[in-house]
């Protein structure tokens, strides 16, 4: 099922009485999910990633814009018409029933020609639970499962409608790391099984990179930019989304174009072809090459063998903070200074004022 | 639009029965200050009783205070309750610091003792304690009154739950700093936990505000009744004649310390006891 | 070690005095009470041991009245007034803006006098001969016959009775529910939404199970405290109980006591531990029911 967001706009009343402003919570949002795929929102806490998905699954209300699920206008449907399934983060399951009663909660809500024999409801939910692969957890409750059996759970009493949309909120932030890894290639693999539509709420930018087909990268309700995971992280279009994708984080600088040159403090890095001004400039860590005539020079504070990769700690004048740079471990560091050569596709401009990106001719 | 339709029913539903109820709630109030105004003969002459008088009077106030030692009865359960609760806070204080922090042997047999103890209904212990009262000539005193009511395990309880939520380090810095411990609890405990304790003076205060039971076995002379035998007493042997608006008055009197104390403090009261407190 | 453990019981021996003095004495002495035949309280001398005293309580006409009574008030009150602070507080739940008005307003009768405001309920439901009452004017009113609530029939005195104690006990019941119900968790909620559960069902089937710890636990309470139903009947109908008709079986512990048919502490032992054998039944029932029904808690 395609998801097409118009104009999206949702508004809050002010918390603060006396003020009459509102706070956009979601700006103006107008994108095509295409059908079958499993699509990321991202952004740091309060940026309306989880209102988006409100109100994709209709627990909310759009101030203005439309929302269609394939043609179907269902912009003012309550969410039990929409045919959406939801996973929250806590999971929401009935602690009073079993898994089995769980997965059935929805079936049997169901009433008038809808109305499902019991043997039917029972086969759907054994086979939503085997989709899921908790058949032998049916008769235990809640509390007598782990975390990630929890959301299993979760995930198997919202496909069990087979809805048109699967929504999940924050899917992975409940559970330990090493559950999280295994958990994430579960959704992907539920995903492209059911072929459903999902789309998912996660402030962890490596969670989303990982599974989706596209994510959007979203900021005080506006969204920043909207692409395969891959294209995005090559391809930012401004410092935020730069600065918010890619662990170890970006290597921020306060640069200068001259001449044709981009110069981070007095070294001029690279050729760039664009007038003269004061910019941004992001070096991703994998962007920095140890070359003994390199031109960026940077004072060595630490360096971190990991096995495959070495990272390198280092200052340099025109940073911001300090500098990790990751680089093959077959590089021997030797003494105080390191000189770097720079891979100009993993060196991204900005515009100092508007944080754009600006790219060279 | 047919939903928001059966909504907006809903909604007036709600209402409507919200407002019901708190009519029933408010009207015994209403009809007691309304009664308490009508003068003597108004009232009798009311063979259907009138929801409103045009000709309000205070003269049943003026009775209430003196054809009756009402005023005497207030002071009674001011001195009462006032005298109870500070005892009971000390010992409480007292108790709920020595369960919560001091180590010593037997502690956690003798709080599960404690606990247990609290099963037991005032109506076994009552009868003892009468004859006790009785044979020790505290019958007709405020020692008689007092002592008995003083004890509450259930805010000893409260209170070591509070007492423990307060970080342990706090306590073995003091202790490394030569604080002595009654400082600590005085100095330290007491005033971070003071929303607790002042929650637990205050269930106090209703308690022994609104006693009778005991009030009404240990005193049979009027110099000692509180205001709930007293109203009683009054109800019973009165003023001479049946005097209904000059009884709600003292009914009126009696209610509003408890009034003003529940508008100023409503939140408190209603969070400590809803953390488990119960009636009496 | 030694100090300090002189240290702890030195804190505790207020509280220890108090309670040793006034409860754990007390609470043996009444077994020996109870079990003293021919107990006089002038001399302080007793004829022998046996169970004489349960018997004689038993076969008092007054005991057996009272605990009609007392039974009659348990069954009527807690089922109703828990299934109306039950409905009260689910529509409490449901309304935003004058929600802590009415919650403090449901409140208020908690921290009545209730002996007071018993009077006031008196005199509304009262008929004297100069006067119908504010209740026998409304009965009127919609064409019925006037009853007298206070001095009348044994059915209407009871009605009042009830009505009462609902009133009561309600504030408790309400703020209970309401914070219980306030502590759902509202995704619960969601999901059902999401999931097209019916109204009705969400109640039955998440709200219900999700507060049924609670419900129990008022439930439990309000047995307890209706079994121990004493000064608002005192309030309604004077102190003399046994004579209106409408005594307790708390009020028959205290009469043996004191008042006008006193002075017979075996009696009242007797009377007040077949009380605390009832209530104890009943609580023990009522937890295993619950342990059977909660199953979430």
């Amino acid at each position: 099922m395609q998801i097409t967001l118009e104009h999206l706009t949702k508004a809050f009343p002010s918390r603060n009485r006396k003020e009459k402003a509102e706070v956009i919570a979601v700006n103006d949002f107008t994108y095509e999910i295409p059908d079958g795929t499993l699509t990321g929102l991202l952004g740091p806490s309060g940026c309306g990633k989880s209102t988006t998905l409100n109100l994709i699954c209709g627990l909310e209300t759009p101030t203005s814009g439309k929302i269609y699920f394939g043609t179907d206008d269902v912009t003012h449907l309550p969410p039990e018409a929409r045919g959406v399934g939801i996973v929250f983060q806590n999971y929401a399951l009935y602690p009073h029933l079993t898994v089995l009663e769980n997965i059935l909660f929805p079936l049997q809500n169901l009433r008038g020609q809808e109305k499902l024999p019991k043997n039917v409801m029972l086969d759907k939910a054994k086979e939503a639970a085997g989709l899921v692969q908790i058949e032998q957890l049916l008769d235990r409750r809640p509390k007598e499962l782990s975390g990630g059996q929890q959301q299993r759970v979760a995930i198997a009493r919202a496909l069990v409608k087979r809805p048109r949309v699967l929504l999940l909120d924050e899917p992975l932030s409940n559970l330990d790391a090493r559950l999280r890894l295994q958990t994430r290639e579960e959704i992907r693999r539920i995903q492209r099984e059911t072929g459903i539509t999902t789309v998912f709420v996660t402030h962890d930018q490596e969670e989303a990179m990982s599974i989706s087909d596209q994510i959007v990268v979203m900021k005080d309700g506006v969204v920043q930019q909207i692409g395969q995971p891959q294209r995005v992280y090559d391809d930012p279009v401004n410092l935020f989304v730069t600065k918010f994708l890619g662990t170890p984080p970006v290597n921020v600088f306060e640069g200068e174009i001259r001449s044709g040159q981009l110069y981070l403090g007095q070294d001029a890095v690279l050729p760039f072809a664009a007038p003269d001004k004061n910019v941004y400039v992001g070096i991703r860590p994998e962007g920095f090459v140890p070359s003994e005539t390199g031109k960026l020079a940077c004072a060595v504070q630490a360096v971190e063998v990991m096995g495959r990769d070495t990272s390198v700690v280092c200052t340099h004048p025109a940073a911001q903070a300090r500098i990790r740079a990751i680089i093959s471990a077959e590089n021997v560091i030797q003494g105080n200074t390191v000189r770097f050569d720079l891979k100009p596709y993993k060196v991204h401009v900005f515009d100092r004022d508007s944080e754009v990106r600006i790219y060279g001719n | 639009m047919e939903n928001s339709q059966k909504s907006k029913l809903g909604k007036a539903v709600t209402i409507v029965l919200l407002t019901l109820w708190a009519l029933i709630v408010l009207f015994p109030f209403y009809w007691m200050i309304l009664t308490s105004v009508k003068s003597y003969s108004a009232y009798n002459s009311e063979y259907i009783p009138a929801f409103y008088t045009l000709q309000p009077t205070l003269q049943n106030y003026v009775d209430a205070f003196s054809a009756v030692p009402l005023g005497r009865y207030f002071l009674n359960t001011l001195i009462y309750t006032g005298i109870t609760t500070l005892l009971m806070l000390v010992v409480v204080v007292l108790s709920a610091y020595a369960f919560a922090r001091l180590n010593f042997a037997g502690r956690k047999t003798l709080f599960t003792l404690f606990l247990s103890l609290m099963m037991i209904p005032n109506e076994l212990v009552v009868i003892t304690n009468y004859v006790t009262m009785t044979n020790l000539r505290l019958r007709n005193t405020f020692a008689g009154l007092i002592l008995p009511s003083v004890a509450s395990i259930f805010y000893i309880y409260l209170l070591k739950e509070n007492f423990e939520q307060v970080p342990e380090e706090l306590y073995k810095a003091a202790k490394v700093d030569g604080t002595t411990d009654l400082k600590y609890l005085l100095k330290v405990m007491m005033p971070i936990c003071q929303p607790t304790i002042v929650t637990i003076a205050i269930l106090k205060i209703i308690e022994c505000w609104n006693a009778y039971v005991w009030p009404r076995l240990i005193t049979d002379n009027q110099a000692y009744f509180l205001v709930s035998n007293g109203i009683q007493e009054i109800r019973e042997n009165g003023f001479g004649r049946e005097n209904i608006p000059a009884m709600m008055a003292a009914v009126v009197v009696i209610s509003l310390p408890l009034m003003v104390l529940f508008l100023v403090f409503h939140k408190k009261i209603m969070e400590g006891v809803s953390r488990g407190g119960t009636k009496g | 070690m030694r100090q300090r453990n002189l240290k702890g019981w030195l804190y505790l021996l207020p509280a220890l005095l108090f309670l040793g003095v006034f409860m754990v004495y007390p609470l043996i002495d009444v077994m020996v009470y109870s079990v003293e035949e021919g107990y006089n309280s002038a001399s302080q001398t007793y004829f022998g041991v046996g169970l004489y005293n349960f018997s004689y309580v038993l076969h008092d006409p007054y005991f057996l009245q009272a605990v009609k009574n007392t039974l009659l008030l348990v069954i009527i009150t807690v089922p109703l007034s828990t299934a109306l602070a039950l409905l009260i507080s689910v529509q409490l739940s449901s309304i935003t803006k004058l929600k802590e008005l009415y919650q403090t307003i449901f409140f208020l009768p908690y921290v009545t006098n209730t002996l007071a405001v018993g009077l006031v309920f008196m005199i509304l439901f009262k008929k004297t001969p100069y006067s119908d009452g504010m209740i026998n004017a409304l009965i009127h009113l919609f064409g019925g016959e006037s009853v007298d609530f206070i001095d009348g029939p044994y059915w209407a005195k009871m009605l009042v009775m009830c009505l009462y104690t609902i009133w009561v006990v309600m504030p408790f019941k309400i703020l209970i529910l309401t914070s219980a119900l306030a502590s759902v968790n509202p995704d619960y909620y969601k999901v059902a939404r999401v999931d097209a559960t019916p109204k009705w069902r969400i109640f039955t089937k998440i709200t219900l199970p999700m507060i049924s710890p609670m419900i129990f636990y008022l439930v439990i309470t309000g047995f307890i405290g209706a079994f121990k139903a004493y000064s608002d009947e005192v309030a309604l109908f004077g102190t003399n109980l046994n004579a209106a008709g409408m005594n307790t079986i708390v009020g028959y512990v205290y009469d043996m006591l004191y008042g006008d048919s006193g002075g017979y502490p075996s009696y009242a032992s007797a009377a007040a531990l077949i009380l605390f054998a009832i209530v104890l039944t009943i609580t023990v029932i009522n937890l295993l029911v619950s342990r059977r029904h909660v199953t979430y808690s």
